[in-house]
């Protein structure tokens, strides 16, 4: 037992002054989530609800087992990204229990642009399916959407990870073993009557859902044929004479029924091995976080803290703890499961990215999952640490996160900028889950480190030309760099463009990264290969 | 000597009885009919033989059959129980033929007592106080006006053939005394044909006090103190408690000594009860039960004794073991019998299966007498009967307090029973104060009758299915409702009345957050076994709660509860509308169509008959008959099909 002892003064005035702070950003992202929430909004809601139609959040609550957590991923995807409001860029997705089977569910949202695909829709969907295969969640679309926005026809149709993709993942998922259900819902034109027709089960809802190549307008186009668009692809159709839908249902309700009856029938076993030891909460509450992180990220606080608030009973085996003390690695456990966790506590120096890619080689012997907490600016520079070698200790790290093949989940609970974000499981080192705090910032440097770089390289240019750049020109020149670095670093930027999984509540942080461990249980483990690594 | 004991009866009764002889090592030899297969007496016994269909005519009432196998089955001795054969002197009679003991009074008492008006004569000569009046045969005006003088007001007439209050008159005195006669016996030939009436003294607000009484070969006789078993409902008892409340000591000691001279009177043997009407100052003898009672636990209760213990000790020949005198009689003691029955609905009986049954605490004060366990059928051919429940205390005032509290624990899921109409009898009043009398129930009725479910029982329901049980070890369930960047949300749909009715709940810092009737309740609580310890605005209450399938049962000292939850059902697709299904369990008595028949709207079908009770089927439109699936004297099963309808096209 190696008990987190806190030393956070709740009543000190940065306390204080840090939780206001932090809360001012926690709320303004519970009202985004409202907002967000709503859809198209109350008007299109109650439109389409009059057509007896259960809205996508509705059917995903009907559809999941009674109490079952929602674990939802790119929450914040497509917003302020195009002129269009896109709520949630018009798809619902995330993971549920569905009859004791962890899944992963695709609900298309009518209510915005009705269901259409924008590129960052179809990203989206990608993202979940990735996700669903990377943890092997068995999937569910909830299908009703009017397929492709044509006047973006060139950003979703031609390219490899656009709309094509959605039924290569189908196609290699069944295969792999993942079961594929579709529930049509809506509409299914053109390319979406794949997502059925490809689907392992599909299920129908009566007078309502329809599949077809092209809908009634484009066949009396083409054709010259008129018929309505029920019999053209309807319920009825499709189960009795195509059989393209095996399941009729005669309402929303009656096909997510029929869904989790499918569900039930999967045989379905997760397939890691590991099983959660019983459950002991943290020492200290979570929302404490709030106090002790504080919202600027030049501001350093102890790493240790957010760990004490994170794992069961605050107990945290700590690996080397005199060595390369700014990263922190130990051994946890988190809602049961064991965890290696690996976070910032300062600057990255040799050692501490020596010592980094060593326990992530113990954990990847042990199998057990990584947690990266990111708070970092990057690795030391300077001639000493360049002579010391920190490029290929750095890259040992990285090498060492690359090839780690036990299930990894970070979060950024700070800074993430340039190679740290590498070492410390970025986007691209394809963590299973990756999640954002609302006050983390995240961009390949500091603004200020941008903008000063790229003043100082335009100084020593003008003054080649014999031209002045005096400190007001100089100042001049950095303000839009700071505003862009400020703008395209914020969270909700980059999980608008789904960078991430999320921003999240940092009170939260033990609880989906819980739902998140559970869920990629689901996948075996996997023995780990490690690449060269430069001695 | 008994070695070899065969019940000859059912359900609690039968292991009542097995339970002592068991314990003496006798060898209990069990029947049963097709419905009770499975039953407990049946696991219970050493050894069981099936004698025949479920219908009690053709099992448990056939003499022939069961004296059978008790010769077949090498019984000594046969325990009527109560019910059934237990006053047939036929065959009491056989099997004195056959050298088998009859657990019971000798045929010639039963002869003697199932006689009214020949038990009554017996009575009179014994010196045991019967309700005046007048029996005769002269029926002239002048000899009945006179009659009901002497007998003294308020006075009773009616059909001597009668029953079920036709024909009968209550007469005050300053009434036409002639016309009421002539009213009476007018109904009386109108409704059995026969003017005949008799006379008797109206017991106002009777109370039914009964002794129970035990005899021995050796010609002793002696009595265990008295029972009052006032509550009833339907001329059934509902309640019996011991000893009588609020009964003068003289009273209790004449009743007694009367109840012996009435048994004495007939060379009784065994156990026996002697049941009065008490006005609260003088009482009559109503009849004689030749058997042991369902009642006789509470007797047990306040002496200590065994009953059946005595009777197979007395059959064998054994003196009483106590004097008079040395009958003890300990603190009070109370039953209560739990129904199938819906009280709503004039305690019509219901029928169904035990989904679930949590039962009370049982110690030496709680006793259960049940022959019923989860996932039995309640079958509509016998009594509804599916426990009682017995308890003892050191005042009347704690037992009731004892009973309340073991109702409290009480849940049968499943079934319609009558547990909370118990508990609000409980809590009467007047059932408090001793004002206690035949007409109680009736009486009481709004006070008895279901009140309006209390909000907090629904607070108690919805946290049932919101508070994770030990067994959801899984984070998502943990996780109760979680969402991500918003409070956890719950919506739990319950059917009320037929209603969908959806309630939402959010989770705060400490609780969830519900609006009721336009308040906002905070509501949290965690689950002890199946006992929800629960808080509704800092406010902390109790309640045990029954999950099963689809409902909910939910109960605490004062009031119970029953939910049904929201379930989508879609098994009743729209083919499905031209079966006609038959309304409850039961069976088909009368089919009033043939297969090909055309019909119009309102057409009579065929008719069910279930708990003694008839249902009629109409057709719902005009059309044919398509296909008949069952004969008459089928037994169906609720929601079967019993024939295909094909309605006419508009």
């Amino acid at each position: 037992m190696a008990i987190l002892e806190s030393n956070v003064n709740v009543q000190a005035a940065q306390f204080a002054d840090n939780q206001k702070n932090m809360l001012a950003l926690v709320n303004d992202l519970r009202q985004l989530q409202i907002t967000i929430a709503l859809g198209g909004g109350e008007q299109a809601q109650q439109r389409h609800k009059s057509r007896g139609k259960l809205l996508a959040r509705e059917r995903i609550a009907t559809l999941l087992d009674s109490g079952s957590a929602f674990l939802e991923i790119g929450q914040l995807a497509a917003h302020q990204v195009y002129e269009d409001d896109v709520p949630c860029a018009g798809v619902v997705a995330g993971i549920g229990r569905v009859s004791g089977v962890e899944c992963m569910i695709v609900a298309n949202d009518a209510t915005v642009k009705g269901g259409s695909y924008y590129p960052l829709t179809v990203k989206k969907h990608l993202r979940a399916q990735e996700i669903a295969l990377k943890n092997r969640l068995p999937c569910i679309y909830l299908v009703d959407s009017g397929g492709a926005n044509l006047p973006r026809q060139d950003e979703v149709f031609p390219d490899r990870d656009h709309f094509g993709r959605i039924f290569y993942n189908q196609a290699n998922m069944s295969a792999a073993g993942i079961p594929q259900i579709a529930v049509v819902m809506g509409s299914c034109t053109a390319g979406g009557a794949y997502v059925p027709a490809m689907a392992d089960v599909s299920i129908i809802v009566r007078e309502q859902g329809t599949i077809f190549l092209a809908g009634p307008p484009l066949v009396k186009m083409a054709t010259g044929e008129e018929v309505d668009a029920e019999t053209l692809g309807g319920g009825d159709m499709h189960t009795g004479t195509s059989g393209v839908a095996d399941h009729l249902a005669e309402n929303d309700e009656h096909a997510l029924l029929i869904a989790r009856a499918q569900i039930s029938r999967l045989n379905w076993q997760k397939a890691n091995p590991l099983l959660p030891a019983p459950v002991i909460a943290p020492r200290y509450p979570a929302e404490e976080i709030y106090g002790i992180v504080s919202a600027d990220v030049k501001k350093p606080w102890d790493i240790r803290e957010l760990i004490a608030r994170l794992v069961d009973d605050s107990d945290f085996d700590e690996y080397k703890s005199r060595y390369g003390t700014t990263l922190i690695c130990g051994f946890a456990r988190l809602w049961g499961y064991p965890v290696g966790i690996v976070a910032n506590n300062g600057i990255l120096f040799s050692e501490s990215a020596q010592k980094g890619a060593n326990f992530i080689e113990l954990c990847c012997q042990r199998n057990i999952p990584l947690i990266f907490l990111q708070n970092i600016t990057g690795f030391m520079v300077g001639s000493k640490y360049e002579a010391e070698g920190i490029a290929k200790h750095g890259a040992k790290m990285v090498n060492a996160v690359a090839c780690a093949k036990v299930p990894k989940f970070t979060l950024v609970v700070g800074g993430s900028f340039g190679a740290g974000n590498y070492g410390m499981c970025g986007r691209a080192y394809d963590p299973n889950f990756m999640w954002m705090w609302p006050n983390a910032r995240i961009s390949v440097m500091g603004g200020e480190q941008a903008a000063g770089v790229m003043t100082l390289i335009t100084k020593e240019a003008r003054e080649k030309r014999g031209e002045t750049f005096d400190a007001n020109a100089q100042a001049e020149f950095k303000k839009p760099l700071l505003a862009k670095y400020e703008r395209e670093g914020h969270p909700y930027y980059a999980s608008a463009r789904l960078w991430d999984d999320g921003v999240i509540d940092p009170a939260q942080s033990r609880d989906v990264l819980g739902l998140a461990l559970s869920a990629a249980m689901n996948a075996p483990a996997q023995e780990t290969r490690f690449g060269v690594f430069r001695m | 000597m008994i070695k070899r004991l065969l019940i000859a009866n059912r359900g609690e009764i039968a292991c009542r009885v097995m339970r002592t002889a068991q314990q003496q090592g006798i060898y209990c030899i069990a029947v049963y009919s097709d419905a009770d297969a499975n039953a407990l007496h049946v696991q219970m016994a050493d050894e069981a033989h099936y004698i025949g269909e479920s219908a009690p005519s053709k099992s448990y009432l056939d003499q022939d059959k069961i004296l059978q196998v008790a010769i077949q089955s090498q019984a000594d001795a046969v325990h009527p129980g109560y019910g059934f054969l237990s006053e047939n002197s036929q065959f009491a009679a056989a099997l004195e033929k056959n050298q088998i003991i009859f657990i019971g009074p000798p045929a010639s008492a039963i002869v003697a007592m199932g006689s009214k008006s020949h038990a009554k004569k017996l009575m009179t000569e014994a010196g045991v106080p019967l309700v005046p009046g007048y029996h005769g045969d002269d029926q002239s005006m002048v000899t009945l006006i006179n009659a009901v003088k002497n007998t003294g007001f308020p006075a009773l007439i009616k059909a001597s053939a009668g029953g079920g209050g036709k024909g009968m008159r209550i007469v005050q005195a300053n009434d036409d005394i002639e016309q009421a006669i002539l009213s009476a016996k007018r109904e009386a030939k109108s409704g059995f044909g026969d003017d005949h009436v008799l006379i008797e003294k109206y017991v106002m607000n009777p109370r039914h006090v009964e002794i129970q009484i035990f005899c021995d070969q050796q010609g002793n006789g002696l009595y265990l103190h008295e029972r009052d078993c006032s509550i009833q409902r339907r001329h059934q008892k509902v309640l019996e408690e011991a000893p009588a409340p609020n009964l003068p000591a003289a009273t209790r000691k004449a009743m007694g000594e009367a109840a012996v001279r009435a048994a004495k009177a007939i060379d009784y043997v065994g156990a026996g009860t002697v049941e009065f009407l008490y006005d609260g100052q003088d009482f009559y003898f109503m009849e004689m039960n030749t058997r042991l009672q369902v009642e006789h636990p509470v007797t047990e209760m306040i002496t200590g004794l065994d009953l059946v213990d005595w009777q197979l000790q007395v059959a064998q020949g054994v003196p009483l073991p106590l004097k008079q005198a040395e009958i003890p009689c300990h603190g009070h003691a109370m039953e209560v019998r739990i129904y199938a029955e819906d009280t709503e609905r004039d305690f019509l009986p219901t029928a169904g299966h035990i989904d679930a049954l949590q039962l009370p605490a049982l110690n030496a004060r709680v006793r259960l007498d049940t022959g019923v366990q989860s996932g039995d059928e309640i079958s509509p051919f016998y009594d509804p009967m599916i426990a009682k429940l017995i308890v003892h205390g050191d005042t009347r005032a704690q037992c009731a307090l004892n009973m309340q509290r073991a109702l409290a624990q009480y849940q049968i899921a499943g079934l319609t029973t009558n547990l909370g109409f118990l508990q609000r009898l409980l809590q009467c009043e007047d059932f408090q104060q001793e004002k206690l009398s035949t007409h109680f129930i009736n009486e009481h009725a709004d006070e008895l009758a279901m009140p309006q479910t209390p909000v907090h029982l629904l607070c108690a329901t919805l946290l049932s299915q919101i508070i994770p049980q030990a067994s959801q070890e899984n984070i998502w369930q943990q996780l109760n409702g979680f969402l991500l960047n918003a409070p956890a949300q719950r919506q739990i749909t319950l059917l009320i009345d037929g209603e969908k009715q959806v309630f939402c709940l959010q989770q705060q810092a400490d609780g969830w957050q519900i609006v009721l009737e336009d308040e906002t309740l905070l509501l949290n609580g965690h689950w002890q076994a199946d006992q929800l310890h629960y808080r509704i605005n800092g406010t902390h209450y109790q309640a045990r709660c029954l999950i099963s399938d689809a409902q909910i049962y939910v109960c605490d000292q004062y009031s119970r509860a029953q939910f049904d939850l929201y379930r989508a059902d879609f098994s009743h697709n729209r083919q499905d509308e031209s079966g006609l299904h038959a309304p409850m369990n039961g069976s088909l008595i009368h089919l009033a169509v043939q297969n090909g028949a055309t019909v119009n709207k309102g057409d009579l079908l065929y008719i069910m008959e279930a708990m003694k009770m008839e249902h009629s089927v109409y057709a719902p439109a005009a059309g044919k008959i398509a296909a008949l699936y069952h004969n008459v004297g089928d037994l169906l099963k609720e929601g079967a099909s019993v024939l295909e309808f094909a309605a006419e096209e508009a």
